[in-house]
């Protein structure tokens, strides 16, 4: 447990990705089996049993420690577990007679058989047994709260690293393991065979677009591709297959291979014939394909109420076929998939899966048309949820991850917006030294004139060398400081024009200026423009007004 | 002789911790005439006294960081030595914090107040052991006057330090650590832990570093960081002040590693709210436990507690039955004013 509890602690402060799995491919092989397949398993979340309640965490504390202490301690640290695993009383153990510190293999096989009334007494033996980080690893791990920066998709890539496996090959084999993994860590070191996956719905490694820009187009013969609307949805795998007993068992997966079946449960049915889609998750309401603003009040909910479903039904746009029944069409080329697909989804027969319709077009100047205006183009009443075109090579099989030349993404415009620099922060990581993450806004009417009001924060979009240039700005033009945060002089007449890229706008009762932009980044920097220039409020409440409408009127009707 | 009273000898004033019969300020925060020096951290020893008494390091330190000019006249005092001044004695006694350090007994006819200054019980190889001495006041501070602060075995803590630079042989550890004190504890820890490469450092570090090592501590081979080639800084520790570990100053090395060695890294929020990557739970004040033991240790039946975490000490002391109360002093930090004022030494 201690050795886990330090590989949590350690996390909990590297910022960086590939730090953290060097972290945790190093923890997986210095850790013998079962310990490290429980840690997979937490960090994945693979992890079943009852959470403790924060109030029995309390009813502990109190009875080992003065409650004046306590309520300055715990004031102080801001953290229930942490400050009890801190304080937690050394008690006074016989040495000669100290029992070891458990295992996480120990800790977890307990917490799965432990009755409730026996989770006290055990947590008071544990945190006496444990070290400081063991007992605030343990306080994390029986409330059900890690937060230490880890996705288990990072946690399965980890393991991959272990013995130089694709981490695309662990997501395949996932849903047929459970914890403590033991036979995929015998296959990573070579000790055993491959598991196989028996899930009678597996998940297929997805295909990936390149983003085209104006140069590649003098390449490319208009007549090798077929063009699709690029959907702003979600990117999903809809899997059905027959168990042994010939049941079907129907999956949702995202795009990286993570289980999202429990947060759809209205598509489910639809998925009445064996086959693996490749398709968008989008809500469609009266036959209309909602914006990414609908879609988002379906996403990442734990409890999916009929409400929820009723008000936003969830639809699947297709537009690829990996799998026919028993039959794997990965290797034919796309234009002979579509075939497959088309026949496939008019065979479901189903409301809610429908395919993604193709764009005609023979020269590149058509497409570029359609693009600038998909509804005249055939996406009709549609066009908000569209946010660019998809070019598909005709010839190309379907093949994981990210090949060159052979589906391109040509996004839409973004919005932009003329913003003034306001504060900047310290950056994390290797741009610990750097101020680069900005906060800026843009002008408002206030109580007493024109005032800037902040709209968003944005820490990417600039090249490193204009990092230097904006570092260097932020540091000749503080005009206060509060810890890791400059206030930037922002002036009419002085300070700096952010040019801020965003794909759109939320109301957000959280920001002072009651706006929320989606995906912001710095696009350019106006060194030319002087702040009075700058863009209002205003503006952003027009473009705000279209998109809010839909999401209140179903709001109002909760 | 009348029996006097405690705050009759020694008594909080705008100056600092005043002495009225025996003429002179502890650790006093403005000029005064007759100044006793516990240690060298520049919120205890200031310039411009007219007399200063204390250990000879805590002498040759603020000559270090002041010029020669810091005080009218300087007297060295030993460790054990007694003194009469005015109607008082007073004696200095190994406070364990940092090299010269000590705390100051005050014994005026039967009654003695031990001022201690900033201490730690733990085992240090940079300075003399803390030195029990009873009293029947003690006055304590309370930097780290919380339960939540135990600061465990700073060996692991190194070893924490020298693990990650086995996991990172292409990346540069920065260990920000106050530059007195801090600084060559945590070289001193290396060398024990059998660290032999040459350990790098930050301009501003550098003479005290140095002094250290004249006074015949043992730190090893050490270099300064600067005019170093970025590549060669690859797998190589380099200690700097705090404030230097998330400044421009990092940038001439590859991919750093951003430990701080400090009591405060024990609570998360704080190592995170300063970017640290590897914090390290090294203090050179004492932790709650070792606050509470030394109390009870000293036999005072008197706690008077300075800068910290008063409140909880203080609810503590007198839960054991000890009269105890908050000494409203100020101008003591936690060394983190001395820190900035060396980062700027070299940018």
């Amino acid at each position: 447990m201690n050795r886990f509890a330090e590989l949590l602690d350690r996390l909990a402060y590297e910022p960086g990705r590939t730090n953290k799995l060097r972290l945790v491919t190093g923890y997986f092989r210095e850790t013998s089996d079962p310990d490290r397949g429980y840690a997979l398993a937490a960090l994945t979340g693979a992890l079943s049993f009852k959470h403790a309640k924060p109030a029995l965490i309390r009813d502990l504390i109190a009875a080992r420690t003065d409650p004046v202490l306590f309520g300055l301690s715990y004031d102080y640290v801001g953290d229930l577990s942490e400050t009890v695993a801190l304080m937690w009383p050394k008690t006074e153990l016989i040495a000669h007679n100290n029992p070891p510190p458990p295992t996480l293999t120990e800790v977890v096989a307990r917490l799965r058989t432990l009755g409730k009334t026996e989770l006290p007494k055990q947590l008071s033996r544990w945190l006496d047994e444990l070290d400081e980080t063991g007992r605030w690893a343990l306080l994390k791990l029986v409330t059900g709260a890690m937060r230490i920066g880890v996705s288990a998709r990072l946690a399965k890539t980890a393991a991959a690293a272990l013995g130089d496996e694709d981490p695309h090959d662990v997501e395949l084999i996932w849903p047929g393991l459970s914890p403590p993994y033991l036979d995929l860590f015998a296959w990573l070191e070579g000790r055993g065979e491959k598991p196989v996956n028996r899930d009678p719905a597996p998940f297929r490694p997805v295909m990936l677009a390149h983003a085209v820009e104006n140069t590649d187009f003098a390449g490319m013969d208009a007549s090798d591709y077929i063009a699709e609307w690029k959907w702003d949805g979600i990117r999903v795998q809809a899997v059905a297959g027959r168990d042994a007993r010939g049941h079907i068992v129907a999956r949702l997966y995202s795009r990286s291979g993570e289980d999202i079946t429990q947060s759809f449960p209205d598509l489910l049915p639809s998925l009445h014939l064996p086959g693996a889609i490749d398709g968008e998750l989008l809500v469609v309401r009266e036959a209309r394909v909602q914006s990414f603003n609908v879609l988002q009040q379906r996403l990442n909910r734990k409890v999916v109420s009929p409400k929820l479903v009723r008000e936003f039904p969830i639809h699947l746009r297709a537009y690829d076929l990996l799998g026919d029944d028993e039959n794997d069409l990965r290797e034919l080329p796309f234009e002979a998939r579509r075939k497959h697909l088309e026949t496939f989804v008019e065979k479901l027969g189903d409301v809610r899966i429908d395919l993604s319709p193709t764009i005609p077009f023979a020269t590149w100047d058509q497409l570029t048309a359609a693009r600038a205006n998909p509804a005249a183009a055939g996406a009709g009443e549609d066009a908000d949820a569209v946010e660019g075109v998809m070019l598909k090579r005709r010839e190309a099989p379907y093949l994981p991850g990210r090949p060159k030349g052979q589906w391109w993404k040509w996004k839409r415009d973004p919005h932009v917006i003329d913003a003034v620099l306001m504060y900047a922060q310290r950056g994390h990581g290797k741009r610990s030294s750097y101020y680069s993450d900005y906060t800026f806004g843009v002008w408002t009417m206030g109580e007493s004139g024109d005032e800037l009001v902040p709209v968003g924060k944005a820490y990417f979009g600039f090249t490193d060398e204009e990092l230097l240039q904006i570092d260097r700005f932020v540091r000749r033009n503080t005009t206060e400081k509060f810890g890791p945060v400059r206030h930037v002089v922002h002036e009419p007449d002085k300070g700096l024009v952010l040019e801020v890229a965003f794909e759109g706008l939320q109301r957000s009762p959280r920001h002072k200026s009651g706006v929320a932009m989606r995906f912001p980044r710095i696009s350019r920097l106006r060194w030319d423009k002087p702040p009075r220039e700058a863009d209002r409020l205003e503006t952003l409440e027009r473009m705000l007004k279209a998109e809010t409408a839909e999401i209140e009127a179903s709001a109002v009707q909760r | 002789m009348t029996e006097m009273r405690p705050q009759d000898i020694l008594l909080p004033t705008a100056a600092g911790l005043c002495c009225k019969p025996g003429g002179f300020h502890i650790d006093p925060v403005r000029p005064v005439a007759r100044a006793l020096i516990t240690h060298g951290h520049s919120d205890h020893a200031r310039a411009g006294h007219g007399a200063v008494l204390a250990t000879r390091e805590t002498l040759d330190m603020m000559r270090l960081r002041y010029g020669e000019d810091f005080a009218g006249s300087t007297q060295a005092i030993a460790y054990g030595e007694e003194i009469r001044l005015g109607d008082v004695g007073v004696a200095f006694h190994p406070a364990g914090h940092v090299l010269g350090s000590a705390q100051i007994a005050v014994t005026c006819g039967d009654t003695r107040i031990v001022a201690s200054g900033d201490y730690k019980e733990a085992r240090d190889p940079t300075c003399a052991p803390f030195e029990l001495v009873p009293c029947d006041v003690f006055i304590t501070e309370a930097t780290f006057g919380l339960p939540v602060f135990r600061h465990g075995d700073a060996a692991n803590e190194v070893k924490k330090l020298l693990a990650s630079v086995a996991l990172f042989p292409e990346r540069a550890h920065l260990v920000g650590a106050y530059s007195l004190g801090k600084a060559q504890r945590v070289i001193a820890l290396l060398r024990q832990q059998g660290y032999d490469a040459p350990i790098h450092l930050h301009g501003a570090m550098e003479a005290i570093t140095q002094y250290y090592a004249s006074r015949g501590v043992s730190l090893g081979e050490l270099r300064p960081a600067r005019g170093m080639k970025k590549a060669d800084l690859a797998g190589t520790i380099t200690l700097a002040p705090p404030s230097a570990t998330s400044d421009l100053w990092t940038r001439r090395f590859p991919d750093p590693v951003t430990a701080f060695a400090s009591g405060w890294m024990r609570v998360r929020a704080r190592a995170r709210q300063r970017g640290v990557e590897l914090p390290l739970v090294i203090s050179d004040h004492a932790d709650w436990d070792g606050l509470t033991a030394t109390i009870a240790a000293t036999g005072a039946g008197e706690v008077w507690v300075t800068h910290g975490q008063e409140d909880a000490l203080v609810h503590w002391c007198k839960a054991q039955g000890l009269r105890a109360q908050p000494l409203d002093l100020v101008g003591y930090g936690d060394e983190e004013s001395e820190t900035a004022l060396a980062s700027e030494a070299e940018v």
